[in-house]
């Protein structure tokens, strides 16, 4: 018996092995990334070992950037841009949503409309620009019109795959329910297909300032593609990465607001 | 109202699901439809409920549905199918707002059915905030809401633990007493059925064929857990139910 009593079994604690695989937001980890890669382009280009030539100076950029302020010329570039990417990402966005419900809903739209959109999903929008000006003209119908074809194929699809995914239950209920075909869209399809809706918006809305610059490199005058082809074309480093971090910042912001209206629209989700 | 269902057999594809099934549901009592997984049980529900088209044989209502029922067949879901983004009471004023129903009306009658469900203090939560149970009582309110003649549940209470699954049953029958319904309802679980049923209709593995149908005098307000007379009825039922039970666990799936 003493000779159980002494032998007492080792105990120790269970190893921890769960966890992980859940990422969560750390509020200031973006913000230092930037920070460090404008603080090692900084200090390269002061230091000698990034030569002028690849890189300006990112202070040199933020002078650029208090004189277009201060001329006002920012805001005569940034104005037309915006409306640019306002008007035709809206055409193209709710054109897309329209056509995307419509294929979820109807068997002959699908299997029309499907092949379509595959078609001309990759063709690469921006060589069609000549086209357009054809079209719609030189003025500012041909950039509409590049900017909202651009973003229609991409909120097709992610459309159509959302309206695929509402929980079919839920539409029996609403059939068990009597609801009238219209009031199972409005109330159930579309709420149900909000979350892959906008998801695909933030794919298109990039691409939307992708092309909005493209668009503007062919006979505009003013507008943030002008000012970066003209910085371009003459070299200018600091105006060109001016330029460049007018667009970085939209598509932050664009990203962003996207992020504040899934906030509210899609709070309910788990 | 009456439902009559008629010599009703239906296929998917060359799968036969049921078989020659007649049955009658008498306005006022409660239907279980038991058997094995698989023997189109909740198919069968469908048809009655007009979600689905047998490919022979039919569903007859009997009389009109009783005035001012909204939606006389009106199905209560295993998982509940309550829209998310909508609260408790915005998911009960769905089924009402098509029907003009609005404003003072629709609050009325939204207030009324929450209280009979003890939901009251929930009007303005989310489904995500809410327990199963608590999810089926909210399924169960908008169900009453339409002022069903028939409600047909499907397996409401599988997706529940064990004791949410006696409560519930308590309610509902607390429910039933109060104001009697006619019901189908659907289940695996013969302790449901023993406990809500006025008459028990066993099915066959599939296809499905009516196999029995015990009649329960015993009231519902009446029936306990652990009631002799019902043990005896449920024990009956499962010696039904057991071979058909193992040949159709055992059964492949063909997908």
């Amino acid at each position: 018996m003493s000779d159980v009593a002494t032998q007492v079994p080792a105990r120790r604690a269970v190893e921890y092995r769960g966890g992980g695989f859940a990422p969560s937001p750390r509020r200031w980890v973006g913000f230092m990334v930037f920070a460090v890669v404008i603080l090692l382009a900084e200090w390269g280009t002061r230091a000698g070992w990034i030569s002028p030539l690849t890189l300006p100076k990112p202070s040199d950029v933020l002078v650029t950037f208090q004189d277009l302020y201060a001329t006002g010329l920012l805001f005569k570039h940034l104005g037309p841009s915006l409306s640019r990417l306002f008007i035709g990402a809206l055409i193209g966005v709710s054109l897309g949503v329209t056509v995307g419900v419509l294929i979820g809903l109807f068997s002959y739209v699908r299997s029309g409309m499907v092949p379509v959109v595959a078609a001309i999903f990759p063709i690469p929008k921006i060589a069609l620009l000549p086209l357009f000006v054809i079209w719609f003209g030189i003025g500012e119908g041909s950039k509409y019109a590049l900017i909202a074809f651009g973003t229609f194929t991409p909120t097709v699809v992610a459309t159509y795959g959302a309206v695929d995914n509402v929980d079919r239950t839920l539409i029996r209920m609403g059939q068990s329910f009597g609801l009238p075909w219209l009031s199972i869209v409005r109330k159930i399809i579309l709420p149900g297909a909000m979350p892959g809706i906008l998801s695909g918006l933030r794919i298109s809305l990039a691409i939307a300032i992708i092309l909005l610059v493209a668009a503007e490199m062919l006979g505009a005058e003013h507008g943030i593609g002008a000012y970066i082809l003209e910085a371009g074309s003459l070299y200018d480093l600091e105006r060109l990465f001016a330029g460049v971090v007018i667009l970085s910042l939209l598509g932050v912001l664009v990203s962003a607001a996207i992020g504040l209206v899934e906030n509210r629209l899609l709070s309910w989700r788990v | 109202m009456d439902i009559i269902v008629n010599s009703l057999s239906h296929c998917y594809g060359s799968t036969e699901v049921l078989r020659d099934i007649s049955l009658d549901i008498p306005a006022g009592r409660v239907v279980c439809l038991v058997g094995p997984s698989g023997c189109g049980k909740s198919t069968l529900l469908r048809f009655i409920g007009g979600l689905e088209c047998p490919s022979k044989g039919e569903v007859l209502q009997v009389g009109n549905p009783p005035k001012g029922s909204l939606n006389p067949l009106t199905f209560v879901f295993q998982d509940f199918a309550l829209l998310p983004w909508r609260t408790v009471q915005g998911n009960i004023s769905l089924v009402l707002e098509d029907h003009g129903i609005r404003g003072a009306a629709a609050r009325d009658i939204i207030g009324d059915t929450l209280a009979r469900t003890k939901l009251s203090d929930f009007a303005d939560a989310l489904p995500k905030q809410l327990s199963g149970g608590m999810k089926q009582r909210v399924a169960i309110a908008r169900a009453l809401a339409v002022k069903p003649a028939v409600m047909l549940l499907d397996e409401p209470l599988s997706a529940l633990d064990a004791q949410t699954r006696e409560l519930l049953m308590d309610d509902l029958v607390s429910l039933w007493t109060r104001q009697p319904f006619t019901a189908v309802y659907v289940t695996h679980n013969l302790a449901e059925a023993v406990r809500l049923g006025h008459k028990v209709v066993v099915l066959s593995r599939r296809p499905g064929r009516l196999r029995e149908i015990v009649e329960i005098d015993t009231p519902l307000a009446d029936r306990a857990a652990g009631d002799a007379e019902l043990e005896k009825v449920q024990k009956q039922l499962w010696n039904l139910m057991r071979d058909e039970a193992r040949a159709a666990d055992e059964e492949l799936v063909d997908v």
